[in-house]
């Protein structure tokens, strides 16, 4: 039953089922966070929205003994803080990078303060599919217990990148984060636009602290993020606002970050903080790679002030 | 006080000419105080329903937190050795920011920072105390400012974006302490909670005489005196200013605006790490996971309040140290989660973000409209 069982196929295993587990908060954040800067603005107040999203679904599931509402009411969390960050900065000469910041000190505080009932009792946890019933390895079957929100995730990455492409909303969107001045002169208002993209990108960003909370790691303690919610807004720059980008880089990440665990199951206890820190590292190279300064980010909102 | 003489009032007694050159004086600076002391204030009275609405009394609330952070000699005590890390976090936010960078990773800073300066002074144990002292602070700032420095290296050479980066590296940098601390520089003594070998006492910093708070008060608001004073008075100062006002502008000019960036936020890292540093050799006594308390975080928080002013720094560090203070006593007295200070920062700084907006909008604080009414219009 132990990992020596399958030898050092463990590790890619692990890998795998690790990269499908951790990958799912940041597929979520990440698509609502492409959604908020594909209108122009960057939200990283994501992380307080994450883990107060958390916290909510966590306390949710704890009092009515349903997951889903616990998701449903981490989600409505998220649009509340989606659309305070989009109204605050519509007003002249406030910037949306400080009050993003402003707004993971507030949301993590919040989550703290009315979190603290919830650390000891026990939540339902969101139901998983266990596509690795064929197999009889339990290291198989773990890596291939597929959480509905996964799946859920991959669905939606795909239906955001045909409706960028393709919808009267994903065309308003884009025009509004490509210029104010066009938007306006096709009737638009941008701050409306901002405002409604902020809040979907909000509770998107809620439901995936909904699943940091009833999934994986599966209970609520204030260290339940480790900055998720920071990493996903870099990874949208990876992504190049590509929502599809988003799903690839999300399960790249997830996998980054199970490395350390993996080696670990597998016996390499060796630098185990190290390899903790892989995604924080990944992340870095990645944007060190793909920044540039002399040209602008192919793909990259006109009006995104982190690109300016 | 000030905010009376500023007030809409006090221009139309002297009618439309021949203001007294002092009232213009202090009308012109006052924006400055009163708009982020009002801020304070709404944020405060914001907080007050928040309590309101969990069934607590805010007035109670302020009078604990007011007890817990400034009541009493021992209380500012304790303030004034919160505030001491702050000075300096705060720096590490307040420098790069006037040359229009971002940088909230200083919580890195500060954990390399004491790191570095544990591992030299268990390195150099049995030399002369001052100079394993200065070794330290020296290994503490290095540390830090290479860290912080590296950011703005990556934000002019690479377009990284700092904020972000910054953040990053602040996460690998706790990662790195942790490794340092668990692995090559661990004490085999400390079971519970790894730490660095302890310091021997002649290399700890004491406390200031008469008081029961350490050097680093002293050595943080020198900090705040020499960036003021660089920031206002030299010429990189200026330059940082004008770079940090507009890139090309600078450019054109031909300051050298990478050497700057890598300077400036190599020294506010460096200051970072010398917080690290006094946490290490004045606190703590050795380096361990104490050192990522939070304090770098709160730093962004006061050097927002003090607009990136090193010298209001010092003030909205004491505050907020006090605030930090009374958590404790918060807790107990009236039993409201640790993390009710938390909420109260996050409010206030909100607030002091939003006011931002009203800077440059009342006629009161510009003494050039009560003259030309007719500028009052379109000036925004």
């Amino acid at each position: 039953m132990d990992a020596t069982e399958i030898g050092l196929w463990g590790v890619p295993l692990a890998i795998l089922g690790g990269a499908i587990r951790v990958s799912t908060p940041f597929i979520f954040v990440s698509l609502g966070e492409a959604i908020t800067e594909r209108s122009g603005r960057i939200n990283l107040g994501l992380e307080g929205t994450l883990v107060f999203g958390a916290m909510t679904a966590y306390a949710v599931a704890v009092m009515t003994g349903s997951p889903w509402l616990g998701l449903l009411a981490a989600a409505f969390a998220g649009l509340c803080f989606g659309l305070f960050h989009g109204w605050i900065c519509k007003f002249p000469r406030v910037n949306d990078i400080a009050i993003g910041i402003a707004l993971m000190l507030f949301g993590s505080g919040l989550a703290f303060f009315f979190g603290k009932p919830f650390i000891k009792p026990k939540a339902p946890n969101l139901p998983a599919i266990p596509f690795g019933g064929w197999s009889d390895t339990p290291q198989v079957q773990a890596a291939l217990d597929v959480n509905v929100l996964f799946l859920i995730g991959a669905v939606l990455s795909v239906i955001l990148w045909w409706a960028f492409r393709n919808t009267r909303a994903g065309l308003i969107v884009r025009v509004v984060g490509d210029s104010s001045d066009a938007a306006r002169a096709m009737g638009l208002n941008p701050d409306t636009v901002r405002l409604l993209a902020t809040g979907v990108g909000g509770a998107l960003a809620g439901i995936g602290g909904a699943y940091l909370s009833l999934y994986y790691p599966g209970s609520w303690t204030e260290r339940i993020s480790s900055g998720q919610g920071l990493m996903a807004v870099a990874l949208v720059i990876f992504a190049r606002w590509n929502p599809l980008g988003c799903f690839a880089a999300a399960l790249l990440f997830g996998g980054a970050g199970a490395l350390g665990p993996a080696l670990q199951s597998v016996g390499v206890t060796q630098g185990y903080y190290l390899f903790y820190a892989a995604p924080y590292i990944l992340t870095l190279i990645i944007m060190i790679a793909t920044s540039s300064p002399t040209r602008s980010l192919a793909g990259a909102p006109g009006e995104l002030s982190i690109t300016k | 006080m000030v905010d009376t003489v500023a007030g809409s009032g006090m221009p139309a007694l002297f009618g439309a000419r021949g203001y007294p050159p002092a009232l213009e004086w202090i009308a012109r600076r006052a924006e400055a105080f009163v708009i982020p002391l009002a801020a304070l204030i709404v944020g405060m009275a914001l907080f007050s329903l928040f309590i309101l609405a969990v069934g607590k009394s805010p007035i109670l609330l302020y009078e604990t937190m007011w007890r817990g952070g400034f009541g009493s000699w021992f209380s500012v005590q304790n303030s004034l050795s919160r505030a001491a890390p702050l000075l300096l976090a705060a720096l590490c936010v307040a420098l790069p920011a006037r040359l229009g960078l971002v940088v909230i990773g200083g919580e890195g800073a500060i954990v390399l920072g004491g790191v570095g300066a544990a591992a030299i002074g268990v390195a150099l144990s049995g030399a002369p105390s001052f100079i394993v002292i200065l070794a330290m602070g020296v290994a503490g700032m290095a540390a830090g400012g290479i860290w912080i420095g590296a950011v703005g290296a990556l934000r002019h050479y690479r377009a990284v974006n700092e904020t972000i980066s910054s953040l990053l590296l602040a996460y690998i940098a706790i990662a790195l302490m942790n490794q340092l601390v668990e692995g090559p520089l661990r004490d085999p003594a400390s079971l519970n909670k790894p730490s660095t070998q302890p310091l021997a006492d002649i290399y700890r910093i004491g406390n200031i005489p008469g008081m029961d708070v350490h050097w680093g008060l002293v050595v943080g608001v020198l900090a705040c005196i020499i960036s003021w004073v660089l920031i206002e008075k030299t010429r990189w100062g200026f330059a940082a200013r004008i770079a940090g006002g507009n890139v090309r502008a600078a450019q054109v000019q031909g300051l050298a605006v990478g050497p700057l960036i890598v300077g400036f936020t190599a020294l506010a890292g460096g200051f970072a790490g010398l917080a690290g540093m006094l946490e290490v050799a004045a606190v703590q006594g050795s380096a361990n996971a104490s050192l990522a308390a939070g304090y770098g975080y709160t730093g962004i928080l006061v050097a927002f309040l003090a607009r990136h002013n090193p010298l209001a720094i010092i003030p909205v560090a004491i505050l907020l140290g006090g605030i930090d203070a009374s958590g404790g006593l918060i807790q107990r007295r009236m039993d409201l989660p640790d993390a009710t200070v938390l909420v109260l920062q996050g409010m206030i700084f909100i607030i002091i973000l939003l006011s931002e907006t009203f800077y440059g909008r009342f006629k009161a604080f510009n003494p050039d409209l009560w003259k030309r009414p007719d500028l009052v219009r379109g000036t925004a």
